[in-house]
């Protein structure tokens, strides 16, 4: 896997290497110019004060000596680790019993377990002060502690970054070779034997993604404690400070550069991960097929019933909330809500220009994600590119989007930038959406192709097939499912993102997921409810259709996995 | 397969771009940020496109943080032409930074001097002006047994502990101009001592200017220090609150008018400044807002607390609280930010 030859040791054909590093050249140049040089535009920042004046390190030290410093920088590591260490293996042992177990509704188990990124990050808020709140109707399930505060940020963020985690865990578990659990039966390996020793290494590279990107979102996410964490400062409510609360976008950066952190160690993490994940599907493996066992497959349905319970009930809330006349003093069910003219002067307007920024980017994302992981797994020239663009690609999962959006009015919007025109527009919005949500759908994507053996370009290869053939005709049907959650991915998000495009949209182009935070800034929790709930309708959807279309997927191209 | 997919790509990227481009442009399209309310931006646009055939107005509206952040970003290349409802303190620092287009607008003259910048010409003019207030839950207050208060000193009283959100002063130009208020109006040492008591009583402070007077409206806590205008807002939608302006005087802020520098549509921008100041915009300004820069326009707005103008402190520095901002808001951050855990 390092030399300039397919692996498998055979030499590739001088056009096709030629073409796979070209491939490989344009992917880094466009993760350049949309990741790499838009933050070095706004890190520049950092060294200069708020009227231009450049003062070298004083940023840095002024942060260093700020009092809080320490509280921020202790409560974020703290609410992160507490969160990965809820989530990982919830997911963990909710994508196991959608993935390995043969318990019934898997798929609307799988579906159930997106909820929360179906919804604006603002809705969970308004549920959890709803149920947990002073005025909440389970508020004596708190026990006198306030939801305002790290209770309400570990639970704000568990809702949020579920889902992430699933994701990627389903992707990890979903392939696993049938003969190793066969052999391990006949040697005699009990069940957790079996499970420690074959199904938790396979999903290593898996899990180790998982808790990286978990902890990355919540240390870097500033939505959920914005409007729940109360006077709880963490770092990511530090850049909000600076930046919107003080439009000072040097510190605001220094700040930033601080969150990169944990960006840096996934990367690490990542190259470790990388080396170690063996193949789980060679081309002589025989799909492992779960089979039937009451007691577990009971366990698992349980299990996830429970899950997708909890989910749902945090989502009727604020579906409640979207009918109530006033909460909590009139609670008349009303539908006047969901007229959003009166809330919002571009009324109906905003909801068509997130349903095109989010279909542009699924498929302008989709795309690039998947061709992009593609070219760096399988690539056989110019390893240190490679990398480059790896890490490129992991970057953009630490960064604020405020920082993003910031980055990218610096940088678009410079008088020297050719790519100016771009500024303003609906591609800018597309642009930074697929930015903004790369790592998580670049590391699915990853995750499904390291499972796909090199024997099978090798073979290609060998055959004289070229290697876009192998691409088009073995690796593209065989990740479809993958394909597919990426491109839903990318969907959902642009549907509910908030943090960057706030910067970016101009007056035709402003989405729902905007128009939501106006209406609740304007005191129109119940609009802002209402618009959010169209928003889950509309994923909840696009979702339904998702599942249809993976069902006849699975039937037509992954006919293969089963016996 | 790669040069089909930079094609591919690139012919996305193409079409997405091609997605931005608005159809051919027939009267002159007036780029305005502004962080006016949602419910003010229909009347105003129609009002100022009624008088000023052939100019449209596109609103790109946010948070005043937001649109201050957004016009300090696109300094080196502005895409607004006017500014037209945001916070003075925020124009001042644009002016600062040599990022407006000063204009003395037609009808200038007849509005209240404090509302108009002290330069000539002005590079902005005030629309109208909104203060710190407390919004009092009174539905909450009867089952707590709480006493309404009527001033800052009031909110001292221990069986308020636990019961008061205010906004952060490092988040919001709310909870900046409550805190530059105290510190004007009681001194620097009085005012700190003042806050460190309050910081006893309250329960949390938030991100958002407007955001404690909704708590208080939906009685997750009793009391509420924000503005006098979510106040009335949220009283007219069935809240069962008091809006209270405190008996010692309150800081306030203005909102404000001003043209960018290097607009391209210079004459429309004008044509904005000038309609903005009349009296028949202060007409509009009165509908929400008690105060207006116009002395003649008054009215009684609903659930507005009365006696409004009277409660701004007089000789409200607006200079002193920007050139003293960052050094409030770091003392403030050494008393009150290491507080890890609300109180609940």
């Amino acid at each position: 896997m390092t030399t300039a030859a397919l692996p498998g040791g055979r030499p590739v054909r001088w056009g096709e290497a030629g073409m796979l590093a070209a491939g490989l050249v344009s992917l880094t140049l466009l993760l350049v110019v949309f990741v790499v040089l838009p933050l070095g535009a706004i890190l520049v920042r950092s060294l200069y004060d708020r009227n231009d004046a450049f003062v070298g390190l004083a940023n840095f030290a002024a942060f260093l000596q700020t009092p809080a410093l320490t509280v921020s920088v202790w409560n974020s590591v703290a609410v992160s680790a507490l969160t990965t260490t809820i989530v990982v293996p919830l997911a963990f042992a909710y994508a196991f019993a959608i993935t390995r177990t043969a318990m019934p509704g898997k798929g609307l188990f799988k579906a159930l377990a997106q909820i929360p990124i179906l919804a604006p990050s603002l809705l969970p808020a308004i549920a959890l002060v709803y149920l947990f709140g002073n005025k909440g109707v389970l508020r004596d399930l708190m026990m006198g502690h306030s939801i305002y505060g790290p209770i309400g940020i570990v639970i704000g963020e568990v809702f949020y970054t579920f889902p992430h985690a699933v994701m990627i865990l389903t992707v990890a578990l979903s392939t696993a070779d049938a003969r190793l659990y066969e052999a391990a039966e006949a040697l005699g390996a009990g069940r957790l034997r079996r499970f420690l020793t074959i199904t938790l290494p396979g999903a290593r590279y898996g899990l180790i993604s998982a808790v990286f990107v978990v902890f990355t979102l919540v240390i870097t996410d500033f939505g959920v404690p914005k409007v729940i964490g109360g006077s709880f400062n963490v770092l990511a409510t530090d850049v909000y400070k600076q930046v919107v609360g003080q439009q000072n976008f040097g510190m605001g950066a220094v700040v930033g550069m601080v969150l990169l952190v944990p960006a840096v160690l996934a990367f690490v993490a990542d190259w470790i991960g990388q080396k170690r994940q063996m193949a789980l599907l060679s081309a002589r493996s025989v799909p492992y097929a779960p089979r039937r066992r009451p007691a577990g497959d009971g366990l698992a349905l349980l299990f996830c019933a429970l899950v997708a319970g909890l989910l749902l009930g945090i989502l009727g809330m604020a579906g409640f909330a979207s009918l109530a006349t006033f909460w909590p003093y009139d609670l008349t069910p009303t539908l006047a809500n969901y007229d959003f003219a009166q809330f919002d002067s571009a009324g109906w307007s905003s909801y068509w220009n997130s349903l095109r920024l989010s279909v542009w980017t699924a498929v302008v994302g989709t795309a690039v994600v998947f061709v992009g992981a593609w070219l760096i797994e399988r690539s056989p020239a110019a390893r240190p590119l490679a990398a480059v663009a790896r890490m490129a690609a992991i970057v953009p999962l630490a960064v604020p989007g405020m920082v993003l959006g910031l980055a990218y009015i610096f940088f678009f919007n410079a008088p020297w930038n050719p790519l100016g025109w771009l500024y303003h527009g609906m591609a800018i919005l597309v642009l930074s959406t697929v930015v903004h949500f790369y790592t998580v759908s670049h590391l699915t994507a990853v995750t499904a192709l390291k499972q796909l053996d090199r024997e099978f370009e090798a073979v290609s290869a060998s055959l004289k097939v070229p290697v876009w053939t192998t691409f088009l005709r073995v690796t593209v049907p065989l990740c479809l499912p993958a394909i597919l959650d990426i491109a839903i991915y990318f969907f959902v998000n642009a549907m509910t993102t908030v943090s960057a495009v706030v910067f970016l949209y101009a007056p035709a182009t402003k989405p729902a997921s905007v128009a939501v935070l106006n209406m609740d800034d304007a005191g129109e929790v119940a609009g802002a409810a209402a618009m959010a709930m169209m928003i889950v309708y509309t994923s909840a959807g696009v979702r339904a259709l998702h599942a249809v279309l993976s069902w006849v997927l699975q039937r037509r191209t992954q006919a293969w996995r089963a016996r | 397969m790669t040069l089909r997919t930079a094609l591919a790509g690139a012919a996305g990227i193409a079409i997405a771009a091609g997605l931005g481009l608005s159809a051919a442009q027939a009267a002159t399209k007036l780029t305005v940020y502004t962080a006016l309310e949602n419910e003010q931006l229909a009347p105003y646009k129609k009002s100022f496109e009624a008088d000023n055939p052939g100019i449209e107005i596109e609103w790109v509206r946010d948070s005043t943080g937001v649109v201050t952040a957004k016009l300090l970003a696109e300094k080196d290349n502005p895409r607004a032409d006017a500014i037209w409802g945001l916070a003075a303190s925020s124009l001042m620092i644009l002016d600062a930074q040599g990022m407006l287009h000063p204009y003395a607008p037609k009808e200038a003259g007849a509005l209240k001097p404090a509302f108009v910048d002290g330069k000539t010409p002005p590079a902005w003019v005030g629309m109208d002006a909104w203060m710190a207030a407390i919004c009092f839950n009174t539905v909450e207050a009867e089952k707590r047994k709480l006493p309404k208060p009527a001033s800052w000193a009031d909110l001292l009283k221990p069986e308020y502990k636990g019961q008061v959100v205010m906004p952060n002063p490092a988040s919001s130009g709310t909870g900046f101009l409550a805190v530059s208020g105290w510190l004007q109006t009681m001194g620097s040492d009085k005012g700190w001592s003042y806050m460190d008591r309050l910081n006893d009583n309250v329960a949390v402070y938030t991100h958002s200017g407007s955001k404690p007077c909704r708590m208080a409206a939906s009685g997750e806590y009793a009391i509420g220090i924000s503005i006098e205008y979510t106040g009335a807002q949220q009283k007219t939608k069935g809240a069962p609150i008091d809006v209270i302006l405190a008996a010692e005087g309150a800081g306030w802020e203005m909102e404000a008018t001003a043209i960018v520098k290097g607009t391209k549509n210079l004459d429309a921008a004008q044509k904005l400044a000038d309609w903005a100041a009349t009296r028949k915009a202060n007409e509009l300004y009165v509908n929400f807002y008690q105060v207006t820069a116009h002395p003649g326009v008054t009215k009684d707005t609903p659930n507005y607390p009365k006696n409004a103008e009277a409660s701004m402190i007089k000789n409200n520095d607006f200079a002193w609280a920007a050139a003293n901002r960052d050094a409030i808001l770091a003392e403030w951050g050494k008393r009150y930010n290491a507080k890890s855990e609300p109180k609940s």
